[in-house]
């Protein structure tokens, strides 16, 4: 009930911020009413998809995710500086690799931002997913620091669950 | 000239400084998309285009908007980029990887463009 009731006050203010109509008397009644509308249908229609849950709603750990966003912005920003260096020099020197990085997260959750925090940031793609990790292409061999990987690993961990208690 | 004006100004300055900034790696991307050897590592090169790139020259339209309300819909596009171009790149990645093809993993360092024209081809 928490996601639902969470989900609809998105939908709803990403409605008013789009289309910037606010009440019913207005120039445009049907911008409102056709907002009423399209909200109801698709928050119906996700309750009886059964898809409403923790993942699809992360609101709990928003205020998580967007701390570690802007550290993963200034990481984006290094590798975007080290990914032009390496094309713009007149020599290109590149090593290629395939590496397999040891993903240790709890939720599902914190497995996607991790894979696709690897892929965001310039320079590693992952290419596959694994049973206890992901195969990630590098564009060379200066950007598979596994001590990298690691405080990445553990920083979109514990945005997405919270802080780790114990290690089971 | 009054404190409004002067910023103004400024916003005016740091927004071309940013889309400038933004257009360089833009330029970056399709440069390196020209000049790395194969499929995987070019696409290295087009990641800087939608991260920073992009980012950048959303930055410098946002310092621009006239009001909140078009300020709030260039902080969506500049999510929705953040968000779907690794699911983009993943998929790209992924499909290549699972029809075969095999990444070049050797060493790629061709000779300097100054003299590529005396022994032609890249040492593959």
């Amino acid at each position: 009930m928490f996601y639902g009731v969470s989900l609809t006050a998105i939908l709803v203010a990403l409605w008013l911020t789009l289309s910037g109509s606010y009440t019913l008397s207005g120039d445009y009644p049907i911008v409102m009413g056709l907002g009423v509308i399209s909200i109801v249908i698709a928050v119906a229609l996700t309750f009886r998809m059964r898809i409403v849950d923790r993942e699809t709603v992360p609101v709990a750990p928003a205020p998580a995710l967007f701390g570690y966003w802007s550290w993963l912005g200034g990481e984006i920003v290094k590798a975007n500086l080290a990914v032009t260096r390496l094309v713009m020099k007149p020599e290109i020197d590149i090593e290629p690799r395939l590496v397999r990085v040891p993903a240790q997260q709890r939720s599902g959750l914190g497995l996607c931002v991790f894979a696709n925090s690897i892929t965001l940031t310039p320079g590693t793609v992952t290419v596959d997913i694994e049973d206890d990790g992901f195969l990630v292409h590098a564009l060379d061999t200066s950007f598979t620091d596994p001590a990298g990987f690691a405080e990445m690993g553990a920083r979109a961990d514990s945005a997405t669950d919270g802080r780790r208690k114990e290690v089971k | 000239m009054n404190w409004g004006e002067i910023l103004q100004y400024a916003l005016f300055a740091g927004s071309v400084a940013a889309m400038t900034t933004g257009l360089v790696f833009v330029l970056a991307g399709a440069i390196g998309v020209i000049r790395l050897p194969d499929f995987y590592t070019r696409m290295h090169a087009a990641g800087v285009t939608d991260t920073l790139g992009a980012e950048l020259i959303t930055l410098g339209l946002i310092l621009q908007a006239q009001d909140w309300q078009t300020v709030a819909k260039l902080l969506l596009v500049g999510l929705l980029v953040f968000l779907t171009s690794p699911t983009a790149s993943h998929a790209i990645a992924n499909a290549a990887h699972r029809a075969g093809h095999k990444p070049r993993l050797s060493r790629f360092h061709p000779a300097h463009p100054a003299e590529a024209g005396k022994a032609s081809g890249e040492g593959h």
